[in-house]
């Protein structure tokens, strides 16, 4: 085990609420993303989208657009130069088993929305208005897109994707079990298709420098899976593109995998040899990833005093025809529940779309919708609180990875301060027993888990005579906070302000770190600066101990403390020196350190890692015209260290606030005539908006946890999970009315 | 986008001059530069309508008239709309964002298009936009559609939540075109689509509209816009009611319902009105004239629940009417 | 400026106008296609102003003409020659504060709120702060949030960014 955070110098800054380092940067406009980079005789690149979702294209017309003054080029896959054409060329670090899709690659169409021409001006009307110019000619073939309809078709993945965990072998006889059980309830749940849309665009923009290497803006999750993608694909040696992303404007998964437009922006410019600029339009925000709907069914048997005896839960998700995308969704059901029969099953079927990604809390947030939505069913069924019989099949350890205990998990004080801070006490059980007025009231609770991960990753951290400190890798900083917490960590680590440290991300200039995803973040990039500060740390502490009459002589670094700018003995905080005096004296300019973090193998041998939280909710559903309105929420979080409270209550905030979206609002909608989106844009995809959000209250449990030094792990997706069946269950309570097919629009409770 | 001409007026009389095949009049541009930017209007000309003299809202006969010019958001929030036709105030503030309102023009609002995803995506047949083409919202993703006069060539709505209040008001929409002025009362001013779903009002080529003259206050007191949507706030209808009710004691004297996002115009039904007058103000009454509005009612493939939410609201939007409790603009409780 | 009756322009030909953005007269040659979005981000490279749906259904590109909120994407600039633009660069310039590195009381109290996480809405949500509070309707915690559901924030920072603008609201007020 690794010493905790607390034991290296002074926590005067972790644990306490700060406000963003980037926050001047983002309110004045200065912080720029992938799509707006400058470059001198910039191009602008409009994509033409295919209007079919399967079939051939049988001839491009493109003379009209190229007649156009100002076009440069229209690359179609009749002239598209050259690239690698290995399948591994094109996997990203992220991708899914398969052969990943290439834009422009062949007359072939397998999704609706696919790109299959990049118009490139010298500005941007230009670029969109030539775009308009372009006739296609398609050889249409009726695509598939109903998953209802390939269900029969659904085949476990031969190839597994790494870092998804395939269902666990049945334990016990689920059927047999569920079929002798007094208590049982069983239903099929359905999470709609989902677009992530985050409010910027994806966008990428290559600058090519006179030297002939490439700068890339890229809109990415992190740079290092672009860079290696581009390098892959287009033949350059690692050298040759340097990819930057200082901003990302929302990611949500989204920007985990490098999408069709960094493609095309790089092969546009190095056709024409000069700076290209591509950004997708919102509605082609539906043509590369979503979240995949999934037919999920859940069987629960219990004893009439709540134990459960039984548990089966199946799913089937749509992936595409060229790759096998896959994420864990019914696992959570064993992780969260102790059972003695239980059966997961994750079967995934083709269609005629493009694959399917991680969207914030991927699978967890189907899969724990379903099985949380069933637990309160048999709540109602046994006569039991929800909380109760939650308590009463409270998993003390993980069922799904051969009883490992966890490292930490402190679900209960979720719970037990969760339905303190609601007042969960005061609510009347039977369902349509509350209400004011017109509206009836529902109170909901549902469980909320996430994986805990740490991914190996690297970091800088380089500390200059003037005594400013400064520490970074190529992770992204997604709207989590990144910045502001490694800057927490770094300040710390080596006792000194905030204002003395900067913070450098999303460069591929900088040590590689993984993508921002999978709420890794904090547990891998704080750990490798803290150490690569501790290093730092260390070579001034031998400098200063190497000078004449230092007053750390004979001391061990073990005893060193870091603080105010210093370095003191501990216990002696009068034998300190200046660590910019020691390096004055030392003559020493800067002194550097890299260091590896990865995960603890001696930890991760014993123990399950996993974020919890509870979530709480009320609604009042206006009984004749079924309008809901989610009028309170509590988020109990447990998931160790937090950092700085109050960027980390933003990230259940708007895990919570994407969570209401998907319960009540979001859902792109197939004409599976067409196997097209028909709602592609925000004013006709809902998320949610100011009025939709009332007030959100979130609490962070004390919870101690040894994974990693920090203690952290990780919040960006624990907020979302559960929030769902929060919702439902209360839209229940209020009602009477179950709904297991989101979103709950107003048609469904009419 | 197109490239097109662009054109500034000075006068009514040179905007409808410098009107010709292909050209379309721009003033808040809101929805006409959104469809140019889908390629679905493709004008070869614009003309600049926004420096005309005609934003003023002005007190006409018994009345107010509103020029075309006038912003949403000034409609909205001027103190004699607000005093006289809370009713046409409050259906503004329930449409759009406030950018949206404070841009949008009154004439431009009543010119605005369906939003019938197969209208806006020119990858897909539409009726409207290339007529001939065939209408796959039949048979298609139609939770929005109409449930009141569609035809077999065209089940879109008519999106504006202001048409909606103005044709429960009985307002007046003057024109001006190459023929001179002319005056179309507001129910004739949009079009059923029958099988010419291309043209959503009854304009003349080259006609702009000049001003909205609302006839004398009836409803300052007994109003209500009431509007249910995917989420509590800048969505469009599924259904709305704007309803107006003058009452004698408890007894209806006069009744104005239209209904938003249901047809290919502000719905009204003027038997449930007459029905409702003389009759006591009371949830029987309401029930009776929604039933007889639903039942003229057809449902698509997937839009059947706007038949039972339609009648619902009515109900309670005459309910909210008569009883003087308005639905609230930001207060989401229905009353 | 362009005569108020201006003979019709040719498509291919470039209109001269003149902008007043964040305080500084700009002569502008601009086609009519343009908008003026387009026109603040890539020509005059005032990136703060951000496009996100491009249709006026996200409100990203919040801006301020003649101090009134409107959506740049659906505005084109040659419509509004003549105009006074205010853009989240600008924000700061606003009003009489004295020195110029003051941020404007709506952005410091975004910062302390912590109402922005990837920061990509946020200039719009200022601007329509900013435009909230000049139009004067909105007074309540609900009232807050009903004028400011035209900007849409992915991350989800609402409630926040409705507490930072009852702040400065009631920070006026005092």
């Amino acid at each position: 085990m690794t010493q905790t955070f607390s034991s290296t110098g002074h926590d005067t800054f972790v644990g306490s609420p700060r406000s963003r380092i980037d926050g001047p940067a983002k309110v004045t406009g200065l912080a720029k993303y992938a799509g707006e980079f400058a470059a001198p005789d910039l191009a602008y690149g409009y994509v033409v989208s295919s209007a079919i979702a399967k079939g051939r294209i049988a001839a491009i017309e493109s003379a009209a657009a190229e007649a156009v003054p100002s076009v440069l080029k229209v690359i179609t896959h009749e002239n598209r130069p050259r690239t690698a054409w290995r399948d591994k060329n094109f996997q990203d670090a992220v991708a899914p088993p398969g052969s990943p899709f290439r834009a422009l690659y062949d007359d072939l169409i397998v999704y609706s929305g696919q790109p299959v021409a990049l118009v490139v001006a010298e500005d941007f009307e230009t670029a969109r208005y030539a775009a308009s110019l372009i006739q296609v000619r398609y050889e249409a073939q009726e695509p598939t897109t109903d998953l209802r309809a390939v269900r029969g078709d659904a085949y476990d993945p031969p190839g597994k994707r790494e870092g998804i965990k395939p269902p666990p072998e049945p334990w016990g006889d689920a059927d047999q079990a569920f079929g002798s059980a007094p208590i049982r309830v069983q239903g099929a749940y359905t999470l709609a298709n989902e677009h992530h849309n985050p409010m910027e665009p994806h966008a990428t923009t290559v600058v090519v420098e006179e030297d002939g290497t490439y700068t890339v803006y890229d809109k990415i999750q992190g740079v290092s899976n672009s860079h290696q993608y581009l390098a892959n694909v287009f033949g350059l040696k690692p050298d040759q593109v340097r990819v930057l992303n200082p901003y990302l404007g929302g990611g949500f998964g989204s920007g985990l995998r490098p999408q069709y437009q960094a493609f095309l922006a790089m092969l546009a410019a190095q056709e024409l040899k000069r700076s290209v600029r591509v950004t997708l339009t919102r509605d082609q925000m539906w043509s590369f990833t979503y979240r995949g709907e999934a037919l999920q069914s859940v069987s629960l048997g219990a004893e009439a005093d709540g134990t459960l005896t039984a548990l089966r839960h199946d799913a089937v998700q749509g992936t595409s025809h060229y790759e096998d995308y896959q994420e864990v969704i019914v696992n959570w059901s064993g992780v969260l529940y102790r059972c003695d029969n239980v059966a997961l099953t994750y079967r995934i079927a083709k269609l005629d779309t493009a694959t399917p990604g991680d969207m914030r809390a991927p699978g967890a947030v189907t899969g724990v919708f379903a099985i949380e939505t069933a637990m309160d069913e048999l709540a109602y069924a046994t006569g039991m609180d929800p909380i109760a019989l939650r308590l009463k099949n409270y998993a003390e350890s993980d069922a799904t990875a051969e009883g490992k205990p966890f490292g930490s998990k402190e679900l209960k004080a979720c719970f037990t301060q969760g339905a303190e801070r609601f007042g969960w006490s005061k609510r009347s059980p039977e369902p349509r027993s509350m209400r004011e007025g017109r509206e009836l009231i529902g109170w909901g609770v549902a469980t909320g888990v996430w994986e805990s991960m740490m991914m190996q990753s690297n970091a800088i951290a380089t500390l200059t005579a003037d005594g400013r400190l400064t520490v970074g890798n190529s992770t992204g900083d997604i709207g989590t906070g990144t910045y502001t917490i490694l800057t927490q960590i770094a300040a710390d680590t080596l006792g000194l302000p905030m204002e003395a440290v900067t913070t450098k991300l999303g460069d591929t200039r900088l040590p590689e770190a993984p993508v921002a995803g999978g709420s890794w973040t904090a547990a891998s990039s704080g750990t490798a600066v803290m150490k690569a500060c501790r290093n730092v740390g260390e070579q001034v502490f031998k400098l200063a101990r190497g000078l004449e009459n230092s007053p750390l002589a004979n001391v061990d670094f073990d005893r060193a403390v870091f603080a105010d700018g210093r370095i003191a003995v501990a216990g002696d905080p009068s034998r300190s020196v200046s660590m910019v005096e020691v390096m004055r004296a030392a003559g020493v300019d800067k002194l550097e350190a890299v260091e590896e973090a990865g995960p603890d193998k001696d930890f991760n041998a014993a123990y399950q890692a996993y974020t919890h939280g509870a979530i709480f909710v009320e609604v009042k559903v206006d009984e004749e015209l079924g309008q809901v309105r989610l009028t309170r929420v509590v988020s109990a979080i447990a998931a160790g260290k937090i950092l700085n409270p109050k960027t980390a209550r933003s990230q259940i905030l708007g895990g919570v606030v994407m969570g209401i979206g998907s319960a009540l609002e979001e859902e792109s909608m197939l004409d599976h005539r067409f196997g097209r989106f028909m709602n592609h844009n925000l004013g006709e995809y809902h998320v949610p908006v100011h009025a939709d959000i009332y007030d959100i209250d979130v609490i962070f449990v004390d919870e101690e946890d040894k994974a990693n030094p920090l203690g952290v792990k990780g919040l960006g997706e624990i907020g979302i999970v559960g929030t769902a069946a929060a919702i439902t269950n209360a839209v229940f309570h209020a009602t009477g009315k179950r709904v297991r097919d989101l979103p709950i629009t107003i048609d469904k409770l009419l | 986008m197109n490239r097109f001409d662009y054109v500034r007026a000075g006068t009514v009389a040179e905007a409808v001059q410098a009107y010709g095949a292909g050209a379309r009049f721009i003033a808040g541009g809101t929805n006409l530069i959104d469809l140019m930017k889908y390629d679905v209007e493709k004008p070869g000309r614009l003309i600049d309508i926004t420096r005309l003299p005609l934003d003023g809202i002005e007190e006409h006969d018994s009345g107010l008239r509103l020029g075309a010019l006038a912003t949403n958001a000034k409609v909205a929030y001027d103190e004699r709309v607000a005093a006289q036709y809370p009713l046409l105030r409050n259906a503004i503030l329930a449409g759009a964002s406030a950018q949206l309102r404070n841009a949008a023009s009154t004439g431009g609002n009543l010119l605005q298009r369906t939003r019938c995803y197969y209208f806006y995506d020119t990858a897909t047949p539409c009726n409207k936009r290339e007529p001939g083409t065939g209408c796959p919202a039949i048979g298609g993703v139609n939770r929005i559609h109409a449930i009141f006069g569609a035809s077999e060539s065209c089940i879109a709505t008519h999106p504006s939540d202001m048409c909606v209040a103005l044709a429960a008001l009985e307002a007046t929409v003057r024109v001006s075109g190459p023929q001179g002025e002319r005056s179309i009362p507001f129910a004739d001013f949009h079009r059923l689509p029958g099988n010419t779903p291309e043209q959503d009002t009854n304009l003349a080529p080259g006609e702009i509209v000049v001003s909205v003259d609302l006839p004398e206050s009836k409803f300052p007191q007994h109003y209500t816009y009431l509007k249910l949507r995917d989420r509590l706030s800048y969505a469009f209808a599924l259904v709305s009611v704007a309803a107006g009710v003058e009452l004698d004691g408890d007894t209806i004297k006069t009744a104005r319902l239209a209904l938003g996002g249901v047809a290919h115009k502000p719905w009204r039904n003027r038997e449930a009105e007459a029905l409702l007058e003389g009759k006591p103000a009371t949830r029987e009454s309401f029930q009776q004239a929604a039933d007889l509005i639903v039942s003229e009612a057809k449902p698509q493939s997937a839009n059947g629940f706007k038949i039972d939410l339609a009648r619902r609201a009515i109900v309670r939007g005459l309910e909210q009417a008569a009883a003087g409790t308005p639905q609230s603009l930001s207060d989401k409780r229905i009353q | 400026m362009l005569r108020e009756h201006s003979p019709p322009v040719r498509a291919d030909t470039g209109l001269d106008i003149t902008l007043t953005i964040n305080g500084q007269r700009r002569e502008l040659t601009v086609t009519p296609w343009t908008t003026l979005l387009d026109l603040l981000r890539e020509r005059l490279d005032l990136t703060g102003t951000k496009k996100g749906c491009d249709h006026g259904q996200c409100g990203a590109c919040t801006v301020l003409v003649n101090g009134t909120r409107v959506n740049a994407c659906l505005t084109l600039a040659v419509m509004k020659d003549g105009a006074e633009i205010t853009t989240v660069e600008g924000l700061a310039g606003l009003g009489d504060r004295g020195g110029s590195n003051a941020l404007h009381p709506i952005q410091e109290a975004f910062i302390e709120h912590d109402a922005f996480q990837c920061g990509y809405c946020t200039p719009g949500q200022l601007c329509s702060s900013v435009g909230l509070m000049n139009e004067g309707h909105a007074h309540s915690r609900e009232e807050i949030r009903e004028a400011m559901s035209g900007n849409i924030c992915r991350c989800g920072a609402y409630t926040n960014i409705v507490d930072a603008i009852e702040d400065v609201m009631q920070g006026a007020a005092r």
